[in-house]
């Protein structure tokens, strides 16, 4: 792209529907030309701040800002924004090439270039033999890429797509992950994906926003939200983790479960002395049959699950059930150590 | 256009065919009661048509022409012309008035809906009759709506509305509205708002989108519900009789003038006849108009936002 894509900033943004607060303080910044993925549970307000972005829904307190222009008044026609929509919202009476053309048609650009454009986008989505089908002979896939074509054909500033690969089948969604991404990168544009499949997020995004009740919980590239979770919230929602009992002991100490470990030196945010919940993930532990000379915790093995790449053993350890992911090399009944790594404790304020 | 038959559909199809004699039974009743109360009658008034008319009395058994021919005359034949005339213009007012409205009123949410709901089904249950009286009142110049305008300082002195073609035009609206919504309602509900959401997140402004998408997607329900209220107004006989003036008189109050007033049950008979031929026949052409098969090209919608610029 010759000119820069500006950037997106949303300021204190909040959204209410009547008594219900759909969002809250919602501050966020979408570098130009990158990929989002705004993550989260459903009823978590992502769709709203999605449709906000849009144009579809009015703010009730906050800014949408596109580089310098203040958007938050702009009405949905005049914001050049190219939306995939849940449904995909394909017009029924349209061939495929008129729905590819139809933003084109309303700028009045002449039948023939439209066509061509729609022809040309066909084909950058892979489908270029479809332009004189209806949309009801189309397959769900078919559907999904005629909806990005369409939503790119007038060279937006926003992509924006609204749980785009919900509707397809496991295997599809998939291909149609790195197809998306690539054709992002291809295009280059500004791009904003919701979605409530945090893997998808994480696998696509350069910077995933996690939501949940009605805020952003953390923004972030998918492996820092990944290592190192800011709240309780966002280290249960984004992959397996688990979590213990804990307290800050010193600048390079935690108490995990009663037992002391060192952690790696400013890792660790909350205050000495407070109580803490520590999360680490399954493959961040490990299984030894003696106790080692790190710290570790005792249990015992109450269930084991293959999965053919990793195996997914469970132990009891006090109270507490936890995952390790590994070798494996354990049945259930035996007495195991569970080695704490020095990275990869995360402790969070409870 | 092929389209694929899902097996659920199949399966449906076979079920209908394997019902045994219930189905058969069961349509029986409405099959009677369509011969009896609409078949029969409408042959026995299709020949009362060429029926005599014994002058100061009743009729008697015969086969004359005449009955038809005066149905046909100019006089009759210009009545015609006013009575489809004013139907087409009241179709069409009500049509731009309810079509917005259905509109509007299914994209509130559910709950919003109701409360208009209920006031588009209350004033369905009005008949012709009280309506066409109401108007007079409230278009007279001695106890209507004049008076309220004078005495809110907006007209010189109070007037009087009725009779007058504009009159009987409101009034068939009137009637016509909560019909007409409710033919439009379930159509406009189904439709998907992401559509015109759509439209609008490639530039089209909302009345554009609703134009180039929303119309196009309900332009049969629109065509029936136009049929309908054609239909409907073109048979009501109070309204013009009572709102309007001896020109605005439509085919039905000269049927009514016929058969109750002037004694004439067979030239009653025979411009029943005409106006039940003439009205299916523009029911029908509006419904063909809204099914498309009478567009003069494939696609007439794709070109239209160009001649506008």
């Amino acid at each position: 792209m010759s000119t820069p894509r500006p950037d997106l900033t949303i300021q204190g943004l909040g959204k209410r529907f009547g008594a219900t607060v759909a969002l809250d303080g919602v501050d966020l910044r979408v570098p130009g030309g990158s990929l989002v993925c705004f993550v989260g549970p459903s009823g978590c307000g992502k769709t709203t701040l999605l449709r906000i972005i849009a144009g579809l829904e009015t703010p009730s307190a906050g800014h949408v800002m596109l580089g310098e222009r203040d958007l938050t008044r702009v009405p949905v026609h005049r914001r050049d924004v190219g939306m995939v929509f849940q449904s995909y919202a394909l017009f029924p009476h349209l061939t495929v090439a008129e729905n590819v053309a139809y933003g084109l048609r309303i700028r009045g650009v002449p039948k023939r270039q439209r066509l061509a454009r729609a022809q040309e986008l066909l084909e950058l989505v892979k489908l270029p033999d479809v332009s004189t089908h209806r949309v009801a002979q189309l397959s769900g896939g078919m559907r999904q890429r005629v909806a990005m074509a369409r939503a790119l054909a007038l060279d937006p500033a926003l992509f924006l797509l609204d749980e785009p690969l919900s509707a397809l089948d496991a295997k599809l969604r998939e291909g149609m992950q790195v197809e998306l991404r690539r054709l992002q990168r291809r295009v280059g544009i500004t791009t904003i994906i919701v979605t409530h499949d945090q893997e998808e997020a994480m696998t696509m995004a350069d910077l995933v926003v996690v939501m949940g009740d009605n805020r952003v919980q953390q923004v972030g590239p998918p492996l820092e939200i990944y290592r190192r979770p800011t709240n309780r919230f966002v280290a249960g929602f984004v992959g397996t983790n688990n979590f213990l009992p804990g307290r800050v002991m010193a600048a390079d100490a935690l108490e995990v479960a009663g037992v002391r470990a060192s952690v790696a030196a400013g890792a660790l945010v909350p205050a000495l002395g407070s109580e803490v919940t520590v999360a680490i993930r399954p493959e961040s532990l490990r299984l030894r049959a003696q106790a080692p000379a790190t710290a570790a915790l005792h249990g015992t093995v109450v269930f084991v699950r293959d999965l053919g790449r990793v195996v997914e053993t469970r132990v009891r350890v006090l109270e507490h059930e936890l995952i390790i992911s590994g070798r494996g090399g354990f049945a259930e009944g035996d007495g195991v150590w569970v080695e704490l790594p020095e990275t990869g404790l995360v402790a969070l304020a409870s | 256009m092929s389209v694929p038959v899902a097996p659920s559909v199949e399966r449906r199809r076979r079920a209908r065919d394997d019902g045994g004699p219930w189905p058969h039974l069961l349509l029986a009743w409405p099959t009677l009661a369509l011969t009896l109360l609409f078949l029969i009658p409408l042959g026995t008034i299709a020949a009362l048509g060429f029926f005599r008319r014994i002058q100061a009395g009743f009729f008697e058994v015969g086969f004359v022409t005449s009955n038809y021919a005066r149905a046909l005359d100019g006089f009759h034949l210009e009545r015609l012309a006013v009575s489809v005339l004013l139907a087409l213009a009241a179709t069409l007012i009500t049509l731009l008035v309810a079509v917005p409205f259905a509109y509007l009123l299914t994209r509130r949410p559910r709950r919003a809906q109701v409360p208009y709901l209920v006031l588009v089904l209350a004033s369905l249950s009005l008949s012709e009759v009280i309506v066409a009286f109401a108007w007079s009142l409230m278009l007279s110049r001695t106890s209507g709506i004049s008076n309220v305008l004078v005495m809110a300082g907006l007209m010189e002195a109070p007037a009087s509305w009725s009779p007058g073609l504009w009159a009987v035009v409101l009034a068939f609206v009137f009637v016509a509205l909560p019909l007409a919504i409710l033919s439009l309602y379930p159509t406009f509900s189904r439709l998907d708002q992401e559509l015109p959401e759509a439209a609008g997140t490639m530039g089209a402004a909302p009345l554009v989108g609703f134009v180039t998408v929303v119309l196009p997607l309900v332009r049969r329900a629109v065509a029936a519900t136009a049929a309908l209220v054609f239909i409907f107004v073109l048979g009501a006989y109070v309204i013009p009789q009572t709102l309007g003036r001896p020109a605005h008189w439509t085919i039905p109050v000269h049927i009514t003038d016929q058969a109750i007033m002037k004694n004439h049950l067979p030239l009653a008979a025979a411009l029943a006849i005409v106006l039940l031929v003439v009205s299916s026949l523009i029911a029908v052409a509006i419904v063909a108009i809204g099914a498309g098969r009478f567009d003069p090209s494939r696609s007439p919608r794709l070109a239209a936002p160009e001649r506008a610029r």
